[in-house]
């Protein structure tokens, strides 16, 4: 009889790695549908070329460190990073544009750091940045809702368009697309208008942009399962998004006329998605309960003051690069007292 | 029950499992023909054999004796021969080999004429009472096996709270549900005694609320007993952890490496307390315990009462033997037990289980690398991080590893059980403390040889001094001979003088020699002795020819 004699335990009770991950994209449907509801099948398309790079990309990359295929690809990480990234890319952008992008976030952003669990940086982000800065044209080229252009791409058309950059007769680029409501909201600022004047503009929804608001209550409803669902914690979201509603609570109070609402930047641009999906992203982040904490807050405070004081519209990315970068130290000063550490009146 | 109860972080909910074993009512397993009495089988010293190969015992009689303080002795569990006193298999992690005293029992089982002491418990004093536990060769029985007597020796403090763990918060484990079932009285008994040799205030008998039965079997015994309280606990791993069960019903949290009995608290097994009082009351030794043998790849799982030393397979043999292909044998739990390399090892005092597994259907997932997703720090129940100790164990860097407090660890192995990333995290802790364990010897060792270095170049260097003074008394003493006797008495008595103050000065900037001279064997003091006696000698040699020239 040969018996096995591993290390206890002998028991494991937990989902694995491709379990937690599916569920994140599970977490991720509902704002999928809003979106792809709201801006047509360009949405779809990016992911689906995004998945499709990722995966390719990931196996290339496993093959070129010599590590097993099988469970690595099947793990689910890679998926998530497409998911994030396709999400994040303007819905009318070229094909070769998300192609770059989700390589370089799965290549620069995570294989040459060691592959799961060693990227210090967010490889979703990684990419979204690259191309941000890479590419501001195509990244800032917003289509605008379905509602507000009146004009619908059918799935052929729009695979045309972003395929060759053909588009229907008697339909203009111009007419499809808009600025996102964070863009406009700082260049009219700029230009000296208020608040008021600026969201008289129909791409203003009741709470963030038109259409936006909608996508974010979905990702918003995703994220509250994650939690409900334990796959990641309250910490980050409620800090992130909790100092993001402080800090801009604060200059309405002080200015309304030159600041824009609480509720504005909670259901603009990145806010949910970053708050629920990215800065959560477990290798990235904080991972002390108190740290997490820290983390969350900076990355609200950081997303507040570029969005304000910036160059870029959106923040969430650099937002969630720069808290990246201080992680470690953030765990370094937030670790936990230890049972039977603690100083307290029991002691003797 | 309304009192207030405490909580410890994290923790887990496994699979109970109890049912498997908790059905059927505790047997007395059949004696063997061969008992393997290992002599080490508690925290501490091992006892000295006291028998020799051919000597016939009687069971209860001493076959080794404790040595130290932190020791207990063994006793024969049934009658018979002692046919070898050699190193076989015993249940221990490392599975390597230790002595035992290998029994052939004769199949009468006939007692040692038992000494009891005639007087009620609450006249024997309890230092008396303390050693007849300690005679009797009790440790704890829930596990880790310290020697108990330490452990009712409240030394001068006051025992607010004498705690019993009765929790067996770890999945398929049933033995000590099934002695409060069956045998709640005398637990009480046994409780009774150690409350009076602790002189303690209140008594709790800790149960987790997932045994209804023993819950309301004990509460019946304690009826009429002020003082003494069951409390149910609500079912949580690992609750039974000593420190953890003090805090759930205290509140006090234990310093790290501080005991309980420093915040007032003592903790016993419920089974300990049984064993208590066998031997207070009846006068036996700790000679057989109860087990629970289970897991699917046992056919009958149950409870047998089996003496100590009898073989593993002895046991699965009486609980219907095996069924399908067995993948593991873990003498404890499946959370913190030990996996064996064969069923041929004896059962000893801290055995409360015997789990045999069968082959499962689906291969272990793979280990995968860290996410930290931190579900470990959520669940440790010292508040750990152990991600971060697996990382630093992993690369080796052991001070770091003690940074994050490695050895607060109880590897209760929550961590690794709730591990999405599948990786066996408490393995990597045992890894880095067995290195900083070998480590620390190492550099004691080092530290040692150091020293004996450091001693020997002392010793060289002051046999040198001793030579150059003497030369140079012998060179002042020749250049008196030959020089003329014109010269001044004075000046000679000057050179003289110069060379025995360069002498004298060399010698004492090498009178002090490094500060482990303090702890002298008493060969290296007499070596000292001769070469002072030497130096001496000396010193009147060269006293002599100065003598001579005057």
């Amino acid at each position: 009889m040969y018996l096995k004699t591993p290390s206890s335990p002998h028991t494991h009770g937990a989902n694995g790695l491709s379990v937690v991950m599916l569920r994140v994209v599970y977490a991720l449907i509902p704002a999928i549908a809003a979106y792809a509801w709201l801006f047509g099948w360009g949405v779809i398309i990016n992911l689906l070329l995004a998945t499709v790079t990722a995966l390719a990309t990931e196996a290339i990359m496993l093959r070129l460190r010599h590590r097993p295929l099988s469970p690595f690809l099947k793990d689910g990480s890679a998926l998530v990073t497409a998911l994030l990234l396709g999400i994040a890319i303007p819905p009318l952008a070229p094909w070769w544009l998300i192609v770059i992008g989700a390589a370089f976030a799965l290549v620069f952003g995570k294989h040459l750091y060691g592959g799961l669990g060693f990227n210090p940086f967010n490889p979703a982000m990684v990419g979204y940045v690259m191309l941000l800065i890479s590419f501001p044209r195509e990244m800032t080229t917003w289509a605008a809702p379905l509602s507000l252009s009146g004009q619908t791409l059918s799935f052929s058309q729009n695979l045309g368009w972003v395929f060759s950059g053909t588009l229907p007769a008697g339909v203009t680029l111009d007419s499809l697309t808009s600025a996102t409501v964070l863009d406009t909201l700082k260049t009219q600022l700029k230009l000296g208008q208020d608040i008021n004047q600026i969201s008289a503009s129909p791409i203003f929804g009741a709470m963030g942009g038109t259409g936006w608001q909608w996508i974010n209550l979905a990702i918003l409803g995703g994220g509250v399962w994650l939690i409900y669902k334990k796959i990641i914690s309250w910490h980050i979201p409620v800090a992130m998004l909790g100092s993001l509603a402080l800090i801009s609570l604060i200059f309405f109070v002080i200015a309304p006329e030159h600041h824009a609402s609480p509720l504005f930047h909670l259901m603009s641009g990145g806010a949910m998605l970053g708050a629920f999906f990215i800065a959560t992203d477990p290798v990235s982040g904080a991972t002390s309960l108190k740290g997490r904490l820290w983390f969350g807050a900076g990355v609200g405070i950081l997303t507040y003051i570029i969005r304000s004081w910036g160059g870029y519209p959106d923040a969430v990315a650099f937002a969630v690069l720069l808290m990246n970068m201080v992680a470690p130290t953030i765990d370094h000063y937030t670790k936990p007292v230890v049972f039977g550490h603690r100083k307290g009146p029991d002691d003797r | 029950m309304s009192r207030q109860l405490w909580s410890f972080h994290g923790g887990i909910h496994p699979p109970q499992y109890k049912e498997l074993s908790n059905q059927r009512p505790i047997a007395q397993s059949s004696l063997a023909a061969e008992l393997v009495i290992p002599l080490h089988q508690h925290i501490g010293q091992s006892p000295e054999p006291i028998v020799q190969v051919g000597d016939y015992v009687l069971k209860g009689q001493e076959l080794a004796h404790a040595q130290g303080y932190v020791s207990a002795p063994v006793h024969a569990s049934s009658s018979g021969t002692v046919v070898a006193i050699e190193e076989r298999a015993i249940p221990h992690p490392s599975g390597l080999n230790a002595l035992c005293v290998v029994l052939a029992t004769d199949g009468e089982d006939r007692w040692l004429e038992q000494q009891l002491d005639e007087r009620h418990y609450t006249a024997i004093e309890p230092s008396h009472l303390r050693n007849l536990i300690r005679s009797a060769g009790i440790v704890g029985l829930g596990g880790a096996g310290f020697p108990t007597f330490i452990k009712l020796n409240p030394t001068g403090r006051v025992i607010d709270t004498l705690i019993l763990n009765g929790v067996e918060c770890e999945p398929y484990i049933t033995c000590d549900d099934l002695l409060m079932r069956e045998r709640s009285t005398e637990i009480l008994a046994g409780i009774k005694i150690m409350r009076h040799a602790l002189q303690a205030g209140e008594v709790l008998i800790a149960i987790e609320d997932n045994k209804p039965e023993a819950i309301a079997i004990m509460q019946q015994a304690i009826a009429n007993e002020p003082g003494i309280e069951v409390v149910s606990v609500p079912t949580r791993y690992p609750q039974g952890g000593e420190k953890q069960l003090i805090k759930v019903l205290t509140g006090k949290e234990c310093p790290s490496s501080g005991l309980p009995f420093q915040i007032g608290v003592v903790l016993n097994n419920v089974a300990t307390a049984y064993a208590i009082h066998r031997a207070v009351n009846h006068g036996q030794p700790l000679v057989s315990r109860i087990v629970t043998i289970t897991g699917d790849g046992i056919k009958e799982p149950r409870n047998l009462e089996v003496p100590i030393g009898t073989p593993i397979q002895h046991l699965i043999d009486q609980c219907g033997g095996t069924s399908g292909e067995i993948e593991r044998i873990i003498i404890g739990g499946p959370m913190m037990g030990f996996a064996m390399h064969s069923s041929a090892i004896p059962l000893i005092k801290t055995s409360n289980c015997i789990l045999a597994t069968r082959q499962p259907e689906q291969p272990a997932a793979p280990e995968m690398p860290c996410i930290r997703c931190g579900a470990c720090a959520e669940v440790c129940p010292v508040e750990l991080l152990p991600q971060q100790l697996y990382w630093h164990a992993r690369a080796k860097e052991f001070d770091k590893t003690q940074e994050y407090d490695l050895f607060d660890c109880i590897e209760c192995g929550c961590c690794s059980y709730v591990c999405p990333s599948n990786i066996p995290l408490v393995h990597y802790y045992r890894f880095a403390k067995t290195e900083i364990w070998s480590q620390e010897r190492e550099k004691e060792k080092a530290d040692q040889a150091r020293k004996r270095h450091e001693f020997r170049l002392s010793r060289i260097e002051r046999e040198q001094a001793e030579k150059e003074a003497r030369l140079a008394l012998k060179r002042a003493a020749v250049q008196e001979k030959s020089e003329t006797p014109d010269k001044g008495e004075a000046e000679k008595q000057a050179l003289i003088q110069a060379a025995l103050a360069r002498a004298q000065a060399k010698k004492e900037s090498q009178q002090e020699p490094p500060k482990n001279t303090a702890e002298l064997t008493p060969a290296q003091q007499r070596i000292i002795d001769e070469a002072d006696a030497r130096r001496q000698r000396l010193d009147a040699a060269a006293d002599t020819p100065r003598k001579e020239a005057e």
